[in-house]
This record gives C-alpha cells, sequence and structure tokens, in this order.
C-alpha cells in the first residue's frame, strides 16, 4: 500500500490541480460525446413505443437523467464544501463553485422536460406534484447558493458563507423533500406517479443507464472547463498563472 | 451559560422595547397583507374560510423574514457583535438569546394577532385554536432559519433580496405543516400530527441552526 499511496493534497492546490482539470475534462468530454450519442440512438430508435403512452415517453430519456443529476450534483457540492470548510482548501470551494450552474441547468432541464412530457400526458404543463415541486425548490436552492456566492467582494469569505448554506441546504433536502410528499398526498389522495421503472422494458431502462453515464461525463467535462476558468481567474495574481500567461499558452 | 443567555435576551428586549416602531411595523405588514387577499379574490366567505390557513401562514411568513434584516445589523455596525464573538461563552448561546428575543418581539406579536385575522375570514374555534398552536410551534423555526440566512447576508450590499431567495425555499416544510395544521382541523381530521411534526422541527432547529448561525457570524466579522 504505501507503495501506491497518493498525496491527495498535493491535488488540492489549484496549480497542480490545472493542468490535471485539463485532463480530466478533455477525457470526460469524449466520453460524454460518446455515451450520449449512444443513449440518443437507443432512446429514439432501439427502445420500443410504450403501449400506453405512445412516442412522447421519450422524453424521459433525457428527463429522468437530468432529474438525478440535479439532485447529485446538490449532494457533491455540499461534500466539496464540507471538505473546504474543514480542511480549509481552496480548490474545495472552486470545486463546489464550479459544479453550480450545471446542476442549476439540470434542474432547470429536468423541470422543463417534465412540463412538455406533462402537456401530452396528463393534459398540463405544470401540475403541482410532489416531484415536481421538490425540484421547482431544488432549483430555487441553487440559484440562492449562486446569488450568495457572487455576492461577496472577498472570494475567500464567499467560499465559506456558500458552504454553510450549502450545509444548511443539504440537512434540508429530505425534509422538504418529505414534507412536500406529505403536502401533496394529503391534499389529493393518489398521485400520478411519474416512473414506472419496475415495468419498464430492458432496452429502455439500459438506454436511461447510458444517458444517465452521460451526463456524467459531460457534467464532469463541464464542471473540469469551468474549475480551469475560476482557477485562472481567482489566481490570476499568482506567480504560476502570471508565468503562463506570459509564456502565451 | 445560562446567564449569558438571559443577559443576551434582556438587552435585545431593551433595545427593541426603546424602539417600539419597529415591533409595529412588522405587525402592520402582517395585518395588510393578510387583508390584501380578500381583495383580489373577492369576498365569499367559503373561499376565504378555505383559503385562511395558507394565507396567514404565508404573511407570517413574509413578515417574520422581513424582520430578520434588524437581527444582527445594528450589533454588527457598532461593533457589539464582534464583541460577543471575543467573549469566552460559547457562541451558540449568545446566538439562541438573540433569536429568542428577536422572535418575542417580531414572532409572538403576529401569533397574538392571528386570531384575529383568522375571524376576519370567518374561522371557526378550532380552527383559530389550531391556527394559534401551529403558529406558536412554528415561528420560532422561522427565526432560526432566518438567523441564518440574516447570518450570511450580513454586510452584503444586496442583502434584503438575497436574504429572502435564500430563506424562502428552507421556510417551505414549516408552511406545509403549519397550514396544514389548521386544514386538517378544519376538515375534521384533526391536525395532531401536523402540530407534532412542527415540534419536531422545532426542537431539530434549535439544535442545529445556532451552529449554522454562529458559523456564518464568524465568517461575517472576518
Amino acid at each position: 500500500m504505501a507503495s501506491g499511496f497518493v498525496n491527495w493534497f498535493k491535488f488540492s492546490s489549484p496549480a497542480t490541480f490545472y493542468p490535471v482539470a485539463r485532463t480530466i475534462g478533455r477525457s470526460a468530454a469524449v466520453i460524454a460525446v460518446i455515451l450520449i450519442a449512444i443513449g440518443l440512438y437507443m432512446s429514439f430508435f432501439v427502445a420500443p413505443t410504450d403501449y400506453k403512452q405512445g412516442e412522447g415517453y421519450r422524453i424521459i430519456f433525457v428527463h429522468v437523467p437530468a432529474s438525478w443529476m440535479s439532485m447529485f450534483i446538490y449532494v457533491v457540492m455540499a461534500i466539496w464544501a464540507a471538505l473546504g470548510l474543514i480542511f480549509n482548501t481552496r480548490l474545495s470551494a472552486m470545486m463546489a463553485q464550479s459544479l453550480a450552474p450545471t446542476g442549476a441547468i439540470f434542474a432547470f432541464l429536468s423541470l422543463w422536460t417534465g412540463s412538455f412530457w406533462g402537456k401530452p400526458m396528463w393534459g398540463t404543463w405544470w401540475v403541482w406534484d410532489a416531484r415536481i415541486t421538490s425540484e421547482l425548490l431544488l432549483f430555487f436552492l441553487y440559484l440562492g447558493y449562486m446569488a450568495l456566492r457572487s455576492a461577496f467582494d472577498d472570494p475567500r469569505r464567499g467560499d465559506r458563507a456558500s458552504a454553510i448554506l450549502l450545509l444548511v441546504g443539504v440537512v434540508n433536502v429530505p425534509i422538504i423533500y418529505y414534507s412536500v410528499q406529505w403536502w401533496n398526498t394529503l391534499h389529493q389522495g393518489a398521485t400520478i406517479k411519474l416512473g414506472e421503472e419496475s415495468t419498464m422494458d430492458d432496452t429502455m431502462l439500459i438506454a436511461m443507464l447510458i444517458m444517465t453515464l452521460g451526463f456524467w461525463a459531460y457534467s464532469i467535462a463541464v464542471a473540469m472547463m469551468r474549475l480551469r476558468n475560476v482557477i485562472l481567474e481567482r489566481e490570476r495574481s499568482a506567480g504560476w498563472v502570471r508565468q503562463m500567461a506570459g509564456e502565451g499558452l | 451559560m445560562l446567564e449569558s443567555l438571559y443577559w443576551v435576551i434582556r438587552r435585545d428586549l431593551t433595545i427593541a422595547l426603546r424602539r417600539r416602531s419597529d415591533i409595529f411595523t412588522t405587525l402592520i405588514f402582517f395585518m395588510i397583507v393578510v387583508s390584501l387577499f380578500p381583495l383580489g379574490i373577492g369576498p365569499e366567505p367559503d373561499t376565504l374560510r378555505l383559503i385562511a390557513p395558507g394565507v396567514v401562514w404565508v404573511g407570517a411568513l413574509l413578515a417574520s423574514m422581513l424582520a430578520l434584516e434588524q437581527l444582527f445589523s445594528a450589533d454588527h455596525r457598532d461593533g457589539t457583535l464582534e464583541q460577543m464573538l471575543l467573549t469566552p461563552q460559547p457562541l451558540a448561546p449568545l446566538v439562541i438569546g438573540k433569536v429568542v428575543a428577536h422572535w418575542l418581539v417580531s414572532g409572538l406579536p403576529l401569533v397574538l394577532i392571528s386570531p384575529l385575522l383568522g375571524l376576519q375570514y370567518d374561522l371557526p374555534w378550532e380552527g383559530l385554536r389550531a391556527l394559534i398552536i401551529s403558529l406558536l410551534l412554528g415561528t420560532p423555526t422561522l427565526s432560526l432559519i432566518g438567523a441564518i440566512g440574516a447570518a450570511l447576508t450580513l454586510g452584503l450590499r444586496s442583502g434584503g433580496v438575497l436574504l429572502a431567495l435564500l430563506v424562502l425555499p428552507l421556510y417551505v416544510p414549516v408552511l406545509i405543516f403549519g397550514a396544514g395544521a389548521v386544514e386538517a382541523t378544519l376538515s375534521g381530521l384533526g391536525g395532531d400530527a401536523h402540530l407534532r411534526m412542527l415540534a419536531a422541527i422545532l426542537v431539530a432547529s434549535l439544535v442545529l441552526a445556532p451552529l449554522a448561525i454562529a458559523a456564518a457570524l464568524r465568517v461575517a466579522t472576518d
């Protein structure tokens, strides 16, 4: 084990991680393009037509992975925030910062595709369904995080304040989710279930999983690109950035 | 520790009672917001009875949010907050003291005036009782969660609007169970389950929120 030991703190410095981010981002981008191409092909041409919902159901191949990613990214951001608070590493906060817009976009995409799916299936653009409502609140939480982050002039103070907000948010998300669910069932009795995974055709499930992995790779790729920009912007007075800019790389 | 808690509450109450107009502004805002809904929706008693729990609760939410900005700002401006952070006392009890004092002057008046507003909406007696109890259990949670937002936005330029953006999504569970308690009582289901959830949320936030508030205050006074 000792020989394979990696000093992770070495990579917690923006200067050492900057080139690594480029490698990770580029490979993730390639993987994302391949996976999403396969996933889209499968979801449009391989997966059978749903006997109840017709062709319109195919929107779930974007909708479900986007919802999953929006929730997952928030948790990942909270983990980075906690790491940043515990170890006082700048890179962790930058990581959370670079993930936020992607998470918000996925939350928005999930609402958008959901309402496009709801119009033909339920006959309405918007239903106060428990999942839709909690997704909307998650979207607001992302916006709140980004607004708080950008309100600080001093990025280090912004890092810590927004990290606290993320941790408060991640404690609250399950409470919000269950309270909304309870509120909904109390109001309307049985609700319409969005996903019926258990009755899903195998090719549908595989297509959805491939799309999810593709979205995952996309998130990593975009977050890494954004991270590089964040690093350059925030470390612009550091020697290594000046040196690199001077050399015209 | 309890002594410091007592003195913080006493100090904040003394200051608040010397500037009584702030208390009344929050209260009047609450009353105006709640009175606006019938004007927008129409005076049908049946409709009003139906929306009463939600309207009163949303009004209370907005009113307690508006009062939050004053929670730390004056102490921050004149340096008292910094002195508080420098005392050897643990910060959490001091923070709880400030929140309790803030609730006494901004939350409790809302609870006390709520039956009057409920009568405007023609709520029956059981509904009024559920409204009072739910507000009594819910508004302290609003103050606790809101204090996190107030501490995070302390000293920022766009503090007020930002505070609303941060705090309102986190208020949702309290709103749901608070208005739900009244509604369940009115429909004959009994609001006990909702009230217990409100109490549970209050206990949980009483334990966890002071830690977050204290951490946020340390960032703000950096």
